[in-house]
């Protein structure tokens, strides 16, 4: 499978409102995607259409190649946001239903994990610091052996501390299963670290998504006279422009270097690219240009 | 999942259980003590009976828990089932492991929903054999003190049988969905509760009497078979409401009574020299033309006058209860499709 | 064994902050030949960055011939970077310290100190001297 994750035209509705329109994604196997945005853009219901708790309004989701919700099941790991765990049940009883419910349930990683944490078995789940909550949800998640590891915000209601170690023990765990993970944040700073594909989702559409090295290769801000987008050469994507009287910072993507020695050119790091494409107006893209892919 | 769901369950499976244990071992000891009163008092069994205190507190216990399980069952085995995972947002945990949302409610519902009505049908087992010497006592025309309601009539009959497992399947399928559709613990065992005891007290005013055609009986009203006069009015110019007569026979379970005119039309409004059927007013002011009761009988036979009973004989019994129970499971079925149905569609 | 760390702030990517790390410690006699690099689980496990980072870095390294994967068993150094001036590093590390310590005590602080150095270092590099 060299597919993740493949959405078309992929909208839902709630009554009213559009949670996600027009998403299309192409996302290959094998990575560590990051899905940021801020709160309310759809990167929940993104997941959930992702793991077939939602069904689409318009549009289709195929993930490992077949369509969402469907036999996947025993392929597809999740991490809910606030990982939610049964209060009452301790530890063992959440693995004893990891390895009851899954058919490809790792037990020896399960309880090696859970001895490498510190964690006593018998402990109820209501009992654990959020920490420990989300590494049981993690565990779950990584014993099941799943091919596509999603994960909603797991890391949000945590402490930095307990943030790095969740991080490291799914980095981990990336490194020894082959796995491929999708995890939604809206720090960036932690996606910057851990993924190498990114996904930016800003008011229901996707704002643009491709491989991390190559987003930064490809976009420069530009500081120089004053100039008008419309003068812009065409194979200068603008993300965003700012104008004082006399200068103007653009900030394109390019697949082309920048000769015009009118401009003073710079990197960008992964935070500058995130703000800048949430940053934008709302409407649609820009330029009539279709949403934006990087290609790689 | 089998194991899953017994694990969520046991708190509340067990507390059922020890409630109904309890009574059951009540009524295993003292039972056989009834039933040997049954055969040695025969016609004063009834009278022995009612001065046994424990013997009574167990008809009456017996009675009011049969009544108790449905809803109980239905509002803290089925209102929690999946309310309580929506609530807690742990169905996100359960339905991304690898079965899918209909095998897990499968599950669920054949575990818990079959020990629902494996629990009460035990119970009302126990409690229908322990009280069938009762039953029968007064089924034969017996009566005293509190033993005095035949299995026919409906707070007894819904103690019986099978009608209690129709019950509770009902109640825990209403449970479930109910806890589906609010997805709140609390609200769905609320209206849960409360649903299932509006049931259980409208049953038999508009369900059961509908069950079979009842059975038409015409009597005349006479001197020796009135049982029943009612006035309303001033004392010296009453109006006769409602006249009953005592229908021949025992342990049948009367439906509806009302007088009918010499055509077969129901009387709304009964003569007024009805009055002087009845007895006379308490301050012995007899007014003149007063009729003798002889005559006034006479008048009503004459005049064409009839009680048209409708009732559901003794015998019908276990035809009543089969069907009741019948139609509690085929709700409890759909309320189960509904659930089904429901679980596939969105739910984060 | 080495340990790596990450600096968020300094502009440049984890992987080429990896492969300077190594440099350096091949420079300082830190690493030697045969020594073993921390696996790919180990690094991520402390750092939590991508393992293809950590990949990256070590295929950069082994396409200079740096070092050497052995599959199964771990990545392993194949050549130092070391001079033969590793002997001199301590005396001349001494009197950089000294000199250090001269300049705080005539008021230069940090960044005039760094500055001052960079605009020395190249211009002696372009006259070939250093």
């Amino acid at each position: 499978m060299t597919t993740a994750l493949k959405a078309q035209g992929l909208g839902k509705k709630y009554g009213r409102r559009w949670a996600l329109t027009d998403c299309t994604l192409d996302v290959p196997a094998g990575r560590v995607v990051g899905l940021v945005g801020p709160n309310g853009a759809g990167k929940s219901t993104l997941l959930n259409l992702a793991v077939g708790m939602l069904t689409p309004t318009a549009g289709q989701i195929e993930v490992l190649g077949n369509p969402a919700g469907t036999s996947q099941r025993t392929k597809i790991g999740f991490v809910a946001q606030d990982t939610p765990t049964y209060a009452r049940l301790s530890i063992a009883d959440h693995l004893k239903l990891g390895a009851r419910l899954n058919p490809r349930w790792d037990d020896s990683l399960a309880q090696a994990r859970i001895q490498q944490l510190g964690l006593d078995p018998k402990q109820r789940a209501g009992k654990l610091s959020g920490g420990q909550r989300a590494q049981l949800a993690l565990t779950l998640g990584v014993a099941k052996r799943p091919e596509l590891l999603i994960l909603d915000e797991p890391v949000a209601a945590l402490d930095p501390l307990a943030r790095r170690e969740f991080l490291q023990d799914l980095m981990a765990a990336v490194t020894e299963q082959e796995l491929s993970v999708i995890l939604s944040s809206h720090l960036v700073s932690d996606v910057e670290r851990s993924c190498d594909y990114l996904v930016v989702l800003v008011d229901s559409r996707v704002q643009v998504s491709g491989d991390i090295d190559t987003l930064l290769a490809t976009h420069y801000r530009l500081v120089g006279p004053r100039r008008d987008e419309k003068s812009m050469p065409q194979n200068q994507y603008v993300v965003s422009a700012s104008h004082t009287d006399r200068q103007s910072t653009y900030l394109i993507r390019t697949d082309e270097p920048v000769l015009d020695p009118a401009w003073a050119v710079s990197q960008l790091t992964l935070e500058d690219i995130v703000l800048a494409y949430m940053g934008r107006s709302t409407s649609a893209p820009q330029n009539n240009r279709p949403l934006l892919e990087v290609q790689r | 999942m089998i194991w899953l769901t017994w694990r969520q369950f046991r708190l509340q499976a067990l507390m059922v259980t020890a409630a109904i244990a309890v009574l059951a071992v009540f009524l295993a000891v003292t039972g056989p003590g009834v039933a040997d009163d049954y055969d040695r008092y025969a016609g004063d069994f009834l009278k022995q009976l009612s001065m046994q205190r424990l013997n009574g507190y167990l008809y009456i216990v017996g009675q009011v828990l049969v009544y108790a399980a449905p809803p109980v069952i239905g509002a803290f085995w089925g209102a929690p089932l999946i309310a309580r995972e929506l609530e807690a947002g742990t169905h996100r945990l359960v339905w991304n492991q690898s079965i899918s949302r209909t095998r897990w409610l499968v599950a669920k519902l054949a575990v818990t929903g079959l020990g629902a009505m494996a629990v009460t049908g035990l119970l009302s087992l126990a409690v229908t054999w322990w009280a069938d010497p009762i039953d029968d006592a007064i089924g034969a025309g017996q009566t005293s003190g509190i033993f005095n309601v035949s299995r026919m009539l409906p707070p007894v009959f819904g103690a019986r049988g099978v009608v209690p497992i129709g019950y509770a399947a009902f109640a825990f399928a209403l449970g479930v969905a109910v806890g589906l559709v609010a997805r709140r613990t609390v609200v769905a065992i609320a209206i849960t509760l409360a649903a299932v005891i509006a049931v259980e007290v409208l049953s038999p005013m508009l369900l059961r009497p509908h069950l079979m055609t009842p059975v038409e009986a015409t009597v005349v009203v006479t001197a020796e078979n009135m049982r029943g006069f009612m006035l309303t009015g001033p004392e010296d110019d009453a109006e006769v409401v409602q006249i009953e007569a005592k229908l021949e026979g025992e342990g049948f379970w009367k439906i509806s009574e009302h007088t009918v005119n010499s055509a077969g039309v129901v009387q709304t409004k009964l003569p007024q020299w009805l009055r002087d059927c009845g007895p006379p007013p308490p301050n012995g002011a007899v007014s003149p033309g007063r009729m003798s009761f002889e005559v006034c009988f006479q008048r009503l036979a004459d005049e064409g006058y009839r009680q048209q009973i409708k009732y559901h004989p003794a015998n019908r019994f276990w035809d009543l209860q089969w069907r009741e129970a019948g139609i509690f499971l085929l709700l409890a079925a759909g309320l189960t499709g509904f659930c089904f149905w429901r679980i596939r569609r969105d739910l984060t | 064994m080495i340990e790596f760390h990450l600096d968020g702030r300094s502009g440049v990517s984890p992987y080429q902050q990896i492969v300077q790390q190594v440099k350096n410690a091949l420079r300082l006699g830190v690493l030697r030949e045969g020594d073993q690099l921390p696996t790919v689980k180990d690094v991520v496990g402390q750092l939590a960055i991508n393992p293809n980072t950590v990949l990256k870095a070590y295929r950069e390294l082994e396409h200079e011939d740096l070092v050497a994967a052995r599959p199964g068993r771990g990545t392993f150094v194949t050549r130092t970077l070391t001079d033969h001036s590793l002997a001199a590093h301590g005396p001349l590390r001494t009197e950089l310290q000294r000199w250090l310590t001269k300049a705080r005590k005539a008021g230069l602080d940090d960044d005039s100190i760094e500055a001052l150095f960079q605009t020395t270092f190249r211009s002696a590099a372009q006259k070939g001297i250093a």
